[in-house]
């Protein structure tokens, strides 16, 4: 812990720069993608692409959880559906200003978080995992039963919502670029909370809290504020979903998804600068290539994932950390 | 509700009990004693049923099913062990979660190549096929009465093993010492490969067992792996003990709270209201029963340590 | 990925030049569930559809026919996503899909809006026979309420004094229930609700004991019939009263219920042993091509390929013109297995619908059989809340 300190400290500017390479090059490759697409099928590449993007938000807003905090948030779908109800139920009932509803989304993922943090954070390792499951259950449930917005059907979006009165989240070049920005958004505020004094209490927490509490700090709020931040991020994620899909559906918080996501910061790398980022594009991507060559693409993509594990470890940001220079972590 | 039904109700609530806990055992010794958390011992409870349907298929007879099945699962999970598990036991558990999630995906599809995707079934044995009447018009088949023994079999003999024997004493002081055990000569990797093989025979049989009730498909361990991981988080990770009374509770809450909820939220909403939440409430009960059991204790009901 | 991205811009680009050819092929993009347990009926609906092109010599109204298939994984988004490289990437001209209701919903918008025709082989939701049906949307199955509701006329014209309800709590179960009781006036004696994918059926057949009903009316499709059916038979429940199902007994669960369901009640508009020559020799073709019986899904499968060569045949091939193309689909001048085959008001067929029961075949095999007609040209309650024209 002091070591990474130090060496975050002394490090040159240009080293600390080069940590920040693949990131920086993959927002400029998506900056590009919706002129390429033009050439060819625009429309899927860009609903891949804009998958990809929402995926990655909720994937690093995992990450701040579990790779920096220590945190194995087993239910953290439950919070990127919980944000595409909020949206869904909010359109289907006439509300469509992307900016009210964008409050609601945060005001009912900050409050979920709150209250199932506050709970869960009371346990801790394993028990943390399934405690953060039962939540991210229990809300599964729940939308499950509305049957008034489509149960377990899902909700059809007949309207989407308006930006400031325009249809820029209708076009998909336009929302192609609004979540692009909040990726890059999402990408800075993590990365600028994990190097700030919060983000410093809540890594030595998690390697050891018992010390980072005689220093004075009380761990449980740090972590609670970060659970709530993630919380939020994820609930952006699954407005942006609902927005983009013009369909929510109790089926996106399923515990099958809140693995997804985990598998996808592992496969990244947790913790390291842009692992969360790498892991959902290349989980998404490798999917997508498998499964557009192979029926059977599953018989690859499993033992693709143990062999990662196995001869890989760290994830895909330890492969890149000759590259860019980071220490990975063990 | 009369008092005919709520005991039948209580014996099938006992009895999902016994059959989850003879998943949940498995996975509480491999995750206590190895600190392993294998997603993948949902497929292995797969693989049992399948491979009765399949041995069943070849032998027509129902005793000899049961013991290749077993002792393909107890082969198969040496094989798991020696080709992935062992170098996991030290890996963070998010490495493990990662490497089993793939061993999920991988095994799915492979049953779904070999066997197809439409759901199989195992007849029942001839002996065990008959059934007794336990309330006016209900029959109780006898077959069920053969899981509730087994399962009552299968914890008396795993807490013989584990209280009474050498390797359960070796078992016992490897879970909470690994390093001292193994100064002290124990080959503690022979002693980690045993468990997991027995794990994964035990989660085989209760496949196998559950066959001839339930449907073989692709994909029938993974929610049961969840309910699993449930009951051994109730009970207090690698407590035995813990998954057996845990394994109970779920099974009776579970079951009680299904033929219950509805009835009676109808005594305080009006029945369009309580259809509608009833059934919502009962699939919770469980989670909401292990986030109080952890608001309370957060290590579980018989849980000593953290992981 | 990159690779991917490259194959997808080269699909694209050849596409874009290409013009209008006659060697030109046609793209059917059909889009079904092919993971988890429900796989078996998108297999179904894919071979179904595969006879029929290959019946036809790859052709489809005169014009060499290409069939794309892509797997929902049963997950809203890749749907999307998937049947945006149907039409986009690989150009597929008319999409074929899906088996289950919500992914009807997740895909529907794509494809209405990219002009593109869209026909579905088995899901047939309220949604879209009502209040948003589409003239570019057509369901050559039947709306969904509608086998239930055969059961419930069958109910009530048996006159029974009591049924009990079971399905699993989600929409579908519902809207399953609510069929069944447009119909059904007599007394229900309890309504229950279980999860989906529910294992162990022996808390609810300890309550349908006790309330010992006329008739058990049920909704459990894929697994979970498998495991109400053999329970149900297990518990003695057979013999004391009449089991009357939806998508419960069907070609894709009775390998694995055999015996244990016999004598089974279901609904539906069609059966293997449908009494014209089309579905007979259907049977035998499709046994003999992938060696199980068909069911409603590989029928309708075949029926979807057919409608659509009827239509490409009346258009001369010229699929570019959705409107025409359309237009000739809602004409549906083709011979179904169902015999003569009419669109409603609403794009969903005008049929008759039978009762079927479970019986066991020479061979040991089962299958449904259809034991008499319950109703005849029967349009869904919700095409007058559909105002396309």
């Amino acid at each position: 812990m002091h070591d990474a300190l130090e060496l975050a400290a002394t490090r040159p500017q240009s080293a600390a720069l080069r940590s920040y390479a693949p990131a920086l090059l993959i927002f400029v490759v998506l900056a590009l993608v919706p002129p390429i697409a033009l050439l060819g099928p625009e429309g899927y590449v860009l609903s891949l692409t804009t998958r990809m993007m929402i995926l990655a938000i909720a994937v690093i807003s995992l990450d701040l959880l579990l790779g920096h905090s220590g945190l194995v948030s087993f239910g953290h779908a439950a919070f990127v559906g919980l944000g595409a109800y909020v949206t869904g139920i909010l359109i289907t009932e006439g509300v469509v200003d992307a900016f009210t509803i964008l409050g609601c989304v945060v005001a009912a993922s900050a409050l979920f978080a709150l209250v199932t943090g506050a709970v869960s954070l009371r346990t801790s390792g394993v028990y943390f995992i399934m405690i953060t499951l039962a939540f991210g259950q229990m809300l599964y449930f729940a939308a499950s039963s509305l049957s008034a917005y489509g149960g377990d059907d899902g909700l059809t979006l007949w309207n989407n919502a308006q930006l400031l009165g325009t249809g820029v989240l209708d076009d998909p070049r336009g929302l192609f670029y609004a979540v692009l920005a909040s990726l890059i958004g999402a990408f800075v505020l993590v990365d600028r909370l994990k190097g700030s004094r919060f983000g410093r209490v809540l890594n030595a927490a998690k390697s050891n809290p018992t010390r980072v509490t005689c220093l004075g700090f009380d761990v449980f709020r740090f972590r609670l504020a970060a659970y709530v931040i993630a919380g939020v991020l994820a609930g952006l994620a699954g407005f942006l979903s609902a927005v983009q899909t013009e369909f929510v559906s109790p089926a996106t918080m399923s515990w099958h998804r809140s693995g997804e996501l985990i598998v996808m910061v592992i496969l990244g790398g947790m913790g390291s600068r842009n692992g969360a980022l790498l892991g959902a594009l290349a989980y998404v991507g490798l999917e997508e290539l498998l499964s557009t060559y192979f029926a059977h693409w599953k018989l690859i993509f499993g033992p693709l994932l143990v062999l990662m594990v196995l001869y890989a470890k760290g994830g895909l940001g330890a492969v890149l950390a000759p590259l860019t220079g980071e220490r990975p972590r063990g | 509700m009369s008092t005919a039904l709520l005991v039948v109700q209580v014996l099938n609530g006992l009895q999902l009990g016994l059959l989850l806990f003879l998943i949940a055992a498995g996975l509480t010794l491999v995750f206590g004693i190895m600190g392993c958390i294998n997603l993948a011992h949902g497929v292995q409870y797969m693989i049992g049923a399948y491979l009765a349907v399949q041995f069943y298929a070849w032998t027509e007879h129902f005793g000899l099913t049961i013991l290749l099945a077993l002792a393909t699962a107890l082969l198969l999970g040496l094989l798991l062990e020696i080709v992935v598990f062992r170098r996991l036991y030290e890996r963070d558990h998010l490495d493990q979660v990662l490497a089993t999630f793939g061993i999920i995906l991988f095994v799915n599809e492979a049953v779904k190549v070999i066997w197809g995707p439409v759901p199989l079934s195992l007849p029942a044995p001839e002996l065990l096929s008959g059934s007794f009447v336990l309330m006016d018009g209900l029959l109780y088949p006898t077959y069920r009465l053969a899981i509730l023994a087994a399962g009552l079999l299968v914890a008396l003999l795993l807490w013989l093993v584990v209280m009474r024997t050498r390797v359960g004493m070796r078992l016992r002081a490897g879970a909470t010492h690994p390093q001292i055990v193994s100064a002290l000569g124990v080959d503690i990797g022979r002693l980690f490969m045993l468990v997991f093989a027995f794990g994964a025979m035990l989660a085989g049989f209760a496949g196998a067992l559950a066959a001839p009730i339930l449907s073989v498909e692709p994909g029938m361990g993974d929610n049961l792996l969840i309910v699993a991981f449930v009951v051994i988080i109730i009970g207090g990770i690698g407590s035995i003990k813990g998954a057996f009374f845990a394994a109970l509770l779920v099974g009776l809450v579970d079951t009680l709270g299904r033929s219950l909820a509805t009835d009676v939220l109808k005594l305080a909403f009006a029945p369009a209201t309580a259809n509608q939440i009833g059934p919502a409430l009962a699939s919770m009960l469980i989670y909401i029963l292990m986030a109080a059991i952890l608001w309370v204790r957060p290590t579980g009901l018989f849980g000593a340590r953290t992981s | 990925m990159q690779r991917s991205v490259l194959a997808a811009l080269t699909a694209g680009i050849v596409l874009s030049t290409a013009s209008v050819a006659v060697a030109e092929p046609l793209r059917v993009g059909m889009i079904v569930t092919l993971s988890g347990p429900p796989a078996a009926l998108g297999q179904q609906a894919v071979d179904g559809f595969q006879l029929a092109l290959e019946e036809n010599g790859g052709q489809l109204g005169g014009v060499e026919t290409e069939l794309l298939v892509e797997d929902t994984e049963f997950k809203p988004e890749v749907a999307q996503t998937k049947v945006r490289a149907l039409i986009e990437r690989d150009g597929a001209e008319i999409i074929v899909g899906t088996i289950f209701s919500n992914m009807l919903a997740a895909i529907f918008k794509p494809v209405i809006d990219s002009d593109t025709i869209l026909i579905s082989p088995n899901a047939g939701p309220s949604v879209f026979a009502g209040a948003n049906c589409h003239p570019n949307f057509f369901a050559v199955s039947y709306q969904n309420d509608q086998n239930h509701e055969v059961l419930g006329r069958y109910a009530e014209d048996q006159g029974f004094e009591s049924v009990f309800l079971l399905a699993p709590n989600y929409q579908a179960g519902k809207d399953s229930l609510a069929g069944f009781k447009r119909h059904y006036t007599g007394n229900i004696a309890d309504e229950v609700y279980t999860p989906l994918g529910h294992q162990d059926f022996s808390a609810e057949l300890a309550r349908i004991a006790a309330a010992s009903p006329d008739a058990l009316f049920t909704f459990m499709p894929g697994g979970m019939g498998v495991r109400l059916v053999r329970q149900f038979r297990q518990a003695g429940l057979a013999d004391r009263m009449v089991f009357l199902s939806a998508f419960t007994v069907d070609e894709t669960t009775l390998p694995a219920q055999g015996a244990d369901a016999l004598g089974f009640f279901g609904g539906g508009a069609w059966a293997p042993d449908f009494d014209n020559e089309q579905s007979q020799a259907f049977v035998a073709a499709f046994e003999g091509a992938y060696g199980y019986i068909p069911g409603v899904y590989a029928a309708f499968g075949y029926d979807g390929a057919m409608l659509i060569d009827s239509a490409v045949r009346s258009v001369d091939g010229n699929v570019e013109d959705t409107q025409a193309l359309s237009a000739a689909i809602e004409a549906a001048e083709f011979t179904s297995l169902r015999g003569d085959f009419t669109f409603g008001s609403n794009n969903f067929p005008v049929q008759d619908f039978y009762l079927l029961e479970v019986v066991e075949r020479e061979d040991g095999k089962f299958h449904t059989s259809i034991v008499e007609r319950v109703f005849e040209d029967y349009a869904d309650v919700y095409a007058t809340e559909c105002s396309m024209e």
